[in-house]
């Protein structure tokens, strides 16, 4: 490489730098903040660094039972119903979804490309168009703060998404190979058990990522249809400590990094689905 | 005659039972998504032309068109479309200038692109909620990083209540949207600037193009479906924004942050006039359908237009 080339190289990695500071400042201080005393969490001007850093927050928040205050035990629940309720809308919705999928894009039948286009349609719907009939009809059923509210409700995007994405991956699956096993006598959902799902396990474990982070990150739902423990999820907990200096501040962060850490890992472990993803579901802003 | 005559038949009824398997396996879907997603929408499109008090059992009079015209003629409510249609400008825009500098900062391969792009994923990864209270903690007038910082290098003398600031809060929630939406479109745009041609950009070059006119007549162009992708899915979301909002400053001080979405919410349930709120709803739900038709346009290609 040249010297001249070089020193281009070096120019343009300095540029790196303040993406880099962009991205990691802000999370800096939230892990910073949540491993302070509250003492030091009220300074002027801040500690960056703390000096006396303590888990203390997080051994709260994961070993339940022996915190003082309310923060901890809430977050502990409101993470359990995190994990529950978009675990149980990715699993029906992968189910589900990649079935109407399949037929969607290989089965020619009458009306099959206006389900298609209704299916698009429907993930242009904003949840607050919704909302009002699907609280009217939780409440007179007596589902309000019940997981299997947020479940349900969860099906109007995250259902039609995974059937857009799963209809792009199996585009994918070269019709040869059905034409052939189809020849073998092998029937539709044979075709679709043994060849197309086996060879479109990198579209579901992509699908099964989004799915998942769409799920856990939803907050307009879960807002106006619990306020209980039984149901909450983590954004509505962080959401209402927000801004209350007599709560446990440092604790709210360190729930705030827990409730981060799921989704982050998820994408960090499988990165190189992420972009096919993207552009298949077009959709997670 | 007879063999043909067998063969069409075994044909004809092949046809009609892959119908019947084709909604066997579309019908669960299909009855879910119509249930949460028809039915309230319809719903909610009735339930807008009656002032409809919140909570059960409310007796509901019917109003024809008056919720539509009562707000059309409210200035709030065209403060607060004017407000949105500002969020959805700005925060859209820089998003895609940013993010394409940074998809093309990538292309150019400096130093440590592979952990530029690893790391990228992390504030999309991270939760909109959790990004909000981020933000607002750095925001914060007593204690915030913001603060911190200015008044370490001696921008501010004291610490400046940011978030009560009416001219300031909105951008500043802006800003905090950024950090989670910069990321989404620089890697889809870094992952379609990897799959131009680079023998064109080199021919240019021979050719004595410098590298602003490369990027502007050839790549960009070329770049135009990825473009398309992220600029209509952020529109979109960007028109209905809630959460952040919702998070960092509570639609205050004074009213000034209130979107759209956000005051949909407060009439269903805050004011509880969920008539009006439906209304309003319908309204966010004709400019969202107006973007599908532009989306179906540009991304729904049957296989008959492919080939």
């Amino acid at each position: 490489m040249s010297s001249r080339k070089m020193l281009g190289k070096l120019g343009l990695s300095l540029l790196t730098i303040p993406v880099f500071l962009f991205i990691f400042l802000p999370i800096g201080w939230l892990f910073s903040a949540s491993i302070s005393t509250p003492v030091e969490l009220f300074t002027v001007p801040p500690h960056w660094i703390p000096l006396h850093p303590t888990f203390q927050n997080y051994m709260d928040i994961l070993l339940p039972g022996m915190a003082a205050s309310s923060v901890p035990r809430t977050f502990a629940v409101a993470l359990y119903n995190s994990i529950k309720i978009a675990s149980a809308v990715t699993v029906i919705c992968i189910f589900l979804g990649s079935l109407a999928a399949y037929a969607l894009v290989r089965i020619p039948f009458k009306y099959n490309r206006a389900i298609q286009i209704a299916i698009l349609g429907t993930r242009m719907i904003p949840e607050v168009s919704l909302v009002i009939p699907l609280f009217i009809i939780a409440s007179s059923l007596d589902l309000i703060n019940k997981p299997i509210v947020l479940i349900i409700a969860y099906m109007s995007f995250a259902l039609p998404y995974t059937i857009w994405m799963m209809a792009a991956f199996f585009q994918t699956v070269p019709i040869e190979l059905e034409e052939a096993a189809r020849l073998d006598g092998c029937s539709r959902l044979g075709i679709l058990f043994r060849i197309v799902i086996p060879i479109s396990i990198p579209g579901i474990i992509s699908t099964t990522m989004f799915v998942f982070l769409v799920a856990w990150d939803e907050f307009f739902y879960a807002l106006i249809f619990t306020s209980t423990l039984a149901a909450k999820t983590a954004p509505v907990a962080i959401a209402e400590f927000i801004g209350r200096y007599t709560v446990n501040v440092n604790g709210m962060m360190a729930g705030g990094i827990l409730a981060a850490l799921p989704p982050v890992i998820l994408a960090l472990i499988f990165q190189r689905y992420i972009v096919s993803g993207m552009t298949a579901g077009a959709v997670k802003g | 005659m007879q063999k043909l005559l067998s063969l069409f038949r075994s044909k004809s009824t092949l046809r009609s039972q892959d119908a019947r398997i084709a909604w066997l396996l579309v019908a669960p879907s299909l009855i879910i998504i119509l249930g949460v997603t028809l039915w309230p929408i319809i719903t909610t499109f009735w339930l807008s032309f009656f002032v409809a008090p919140t909570g059960l059992n409310q007796v509901r009079s019917f109003v024809g068109l008056g919720n539509y015209l009562s707000m059309l003629e409210d200035v709030a409510f065209w403060q607060t479309v004017q407000r949105t249609l500002y969020f959805t400008v700005v925060s859209v825009s820089l998003e895609l200038v940013i993010g394409l500098a940074i998809a093309q900062l990538i292309h150019s391969r400096p130093f440590g692109w592979k952990l530029l792009r690893f790391s990228l994923i992390i504030p999309w990864a991270v939760p909109t909620i959790v990004n909000g209270a981020m933000w607002r903690w750095i925001y914060s007038a007593d204690f915030g990083a913001l603060n911190g910082i200015l008044y370490q290098f001696g921008l501010i003398s004291h610490y400046v209540p940011w978030l009560t600031l009416p001219d300031a809060a909105l951008n500043l929630v802006i800003v905090a949207d950024l950090w989670h939406t910069v990321p989404f479109v620089a890697l889809i745009m870094q992952a379609a600037l990897a799959t131009l041609p680079e023998e064109l950009n080199e021919a240019a070059a021979v050719d004595g193009a410098n590298a602003f006119q490369r990027f502007w007549l050839i790549r960009l162009p070329l770049l135009r479906p990825a473009i398309l992708i992220a600029l209509i899915v952020r529109t979109v979301e960007a028109f209905r924004v809630f959460d952040i909002v919702y998070i960092i400053t509570g639609g205050g001080p004074a009213n000034k942050t209130i979107t759209i979405s956000y005051l949909t919410y407060l009439f269903s349930f805050s004011y509880g006039k969920q008539g009006t709120g439906a209304a309003l709803s319908f309204l966010i739900s004709i400019f969202t359908i107006a973007m599908a038709i532009l989306y179906i346009r540009f991304l729904y290609q049957p296989e008959e237009l492919q080939s």
